[in-house]
């Protein structure tokens, strides 16, 4: 009885959830494609922050709140959740504990990305234990879904002679570190990648999931990812690929070929562009339009999530930014690259979009 | 102004016997200084920054462990060569230690530090070394 009416519910809930769907998403798969249209939601750079016992940082609690909220609020539901990295800040325990309690409250299945706040504390032991394997993949409506671990770097930097683990979490978590170590995906992992996206069809739409960038844009912040190259050779046979990757706490994009590049926002706090440091040269994708500067008086601005539709295999991303207007990342299938729906020439850009 | 009315004179004539009696016995030419200090006030200047340095990076001892880099590394965005500025949120023009005891108050929850106070000078050189060579542009937002 009870489960016959739990069905009845169940049955009664989708043709409800179909009824209220906007006619845009309904309609909007493409001939060609072989895919059903869905959309899913990222959220990213949380570092959450022990201080002592129950206490935690409350400014980087209230954005994970928040964007969880807000993810809660969507509708259509998201198929999924994407979490890009970084739930904690210096990967212990109580970190994660408080960070994934907060998580509960999320409605959806959330496939989680290994961030290195999450990992030089105890190399991901504990963040594996309550969430799994930190490199998969799974196919979802015919888009195949690549999750990496690409926070690895040199063993001889891992394994050196720390004084204790806390001191190599700290020297990871310091971005500016003149003596940090660049992120990579790793040998073993980039074989595992080969053997897996063998059995992909080159027409599938394929969607990598990083924690760092898998370009090279700025070394100084490990806004980069030393084996890029050799992970963007082994997407290249594919039609159309997309490449999310979290860190970076600010807008970026780019399109390398047959690869498009969107990074997301953090809920903690941005960062500043690699250009606004005098003192380096950095490689920021000239495709990009900045976000704006951040205000910091307003503790979300600059920080946001994201709703990410996959219509036409190639993802159209769409920024919810906490303290600014929001913004869309679409691609364009004429000029075959991602492209804000607003500011597309330099007279188009407002004044805190100029970063120096 | 009548000097001796305000006992001008007689203060300034002992201030100058102080200076000379603590003077040591040979008189240097206050114009001339030899690659020697300059090296040694280099090095007093670079001591201060990496005071800064270590200030910046989480040495400020603030409850909720929350450091200046952590939004700003290599003290990025902190644009010391735009002030004093209009800073739009407080109403005024602003100097840069203004705006860095906001921070310490707000993000780090901090205690705020005396504008002359040696961190808050630490914090100065080390925020305007990773800045330097760039233009003085004051009042730019």
């Amino acid at each position: 009885m009870s489960m016959n009416r739990r069905r009845f519910l169940k049955a009664g809930g989708t043709l409800l959830a179909a009824g209220t769907l906007p006619i845009s998403i309904v309609n909007a798969s493409f001939g060609r494609s072989a895919h059903e249209s869905f959309s899913f939601a990222y959220i990213s750079d949380s570092h959450i922050t022990h201080i002592k016992g129950n206490e935690f940082v409350r400014n980087w609690d209230r954005g994970l709140i928040r964007a969880i909220s807000e993810c809660n609020l969507l509708t259509p539901r998201p198929d999924f959740i994407i979490y890009g990295g970084d739930l904690a800040q210096l990967g212990t325990p109580e970190e994660i504990d408080h960070a994934l309690d907060l998580m509960g409250g999320l409605r959806g299945k959330v496939h989680y990305v290994m961030g290195e706040h999450d990992y030089y504390l105890d190399l991901g032991e504990y963040w594996r234990k309550q969430l799994g394997p930190d490199h998969y993949s799974f196919d979802h409506k015919g888009v195949h879904f690549v999750v990496l671990n690409s926070i690895l770097t040199y063993d001889t930097w891992t394994h050196g002679p720390w004084e204790t683990p806390m001191a190599r979490m700290k020297a990871m978590a310091r971005l500016d570190n003149p003596n940090g170590s660049p992120f990579m995906v790793g040998a073993a992992q980039r074989e595992w990648l080969r053997r897996d996206l063998d059995r992909v069809n080159r027409n599938t739409p394929v969607v990598v999931i990083s924690h760092s960038p898998l370009q090279k844009i700025f070394k100084g912040w490990n806004f980069w990812t030393e084996d890029a190259e050799e992970i963007q050779a082994l997407l290249k046979r594919f039609k159309t690929v997309t490449v999310l990757y979290g860190h970076v706490h600010q807008i970026q994009y780019n399109q390398i070929g047959n690869i498009s590049f969107h990074a997301v926002m953090a809920t903690a706090w941005p960062w500043p562009y690699p250009a606004s440091y005098a003192q380096a040269e950095s490689h920021l994708p000239k495709l990009t339009i900045e976000m704006n500067r951040a205000d910091p008086f307003f503790e979300r601005d600059a920080t946001g999530w994201q709703m990410i539709n996959l219509q036409t295999g190639n993802v159209d991303m769409h920024y919810l930014l906490a303290d600014n207007r929001n913004r869309s990342v679409v691609f364009d299938r004429k000029l075959k690259r991602p492209l804000d729906a607003r500011y597309r020439a330099d007279a188009d850009r407002i004044p805190p979009q100029v970063h120096f | 102004m009548n000097p001796r009315r305000y006992g001008l004179a007689p203060a300034g004539l002992s201030f100058g016997l102080v200076l000379l009696s603590s003077c040591p016995s040979h008189f240097a030419r206050a114009d001339e200084f030899t690659k020697e200090d300059l090296a040694r006030w280099q090095q007093e200047y670079m001591t201060v920054v990496d005071q800064g340095d270590r200030l910046f990076h989480g040495g400020l001892g603030n409850p909720n462990t929350v450091s200046c880099d952590q939004c700003h590394p290599n003290a990025a965005n902190t644009h010391p060569e735009t002030y004093p500025k209009f800073q739009k949120q407080l109403g005024k023009v602003a100097v840069l230690g203004e705006m860095i005891n906001w921070c310490i108050m707000n993000p780090l929850e901090g205690e705020v530090l005396a504008l002359d106070d040696p961190n808050m000078i630490a914090l100065q050189a080390y925020i305007l070394h990773e800045r330097r060579g760039v233009a003085l542009v004051p009042g730019r937002h």
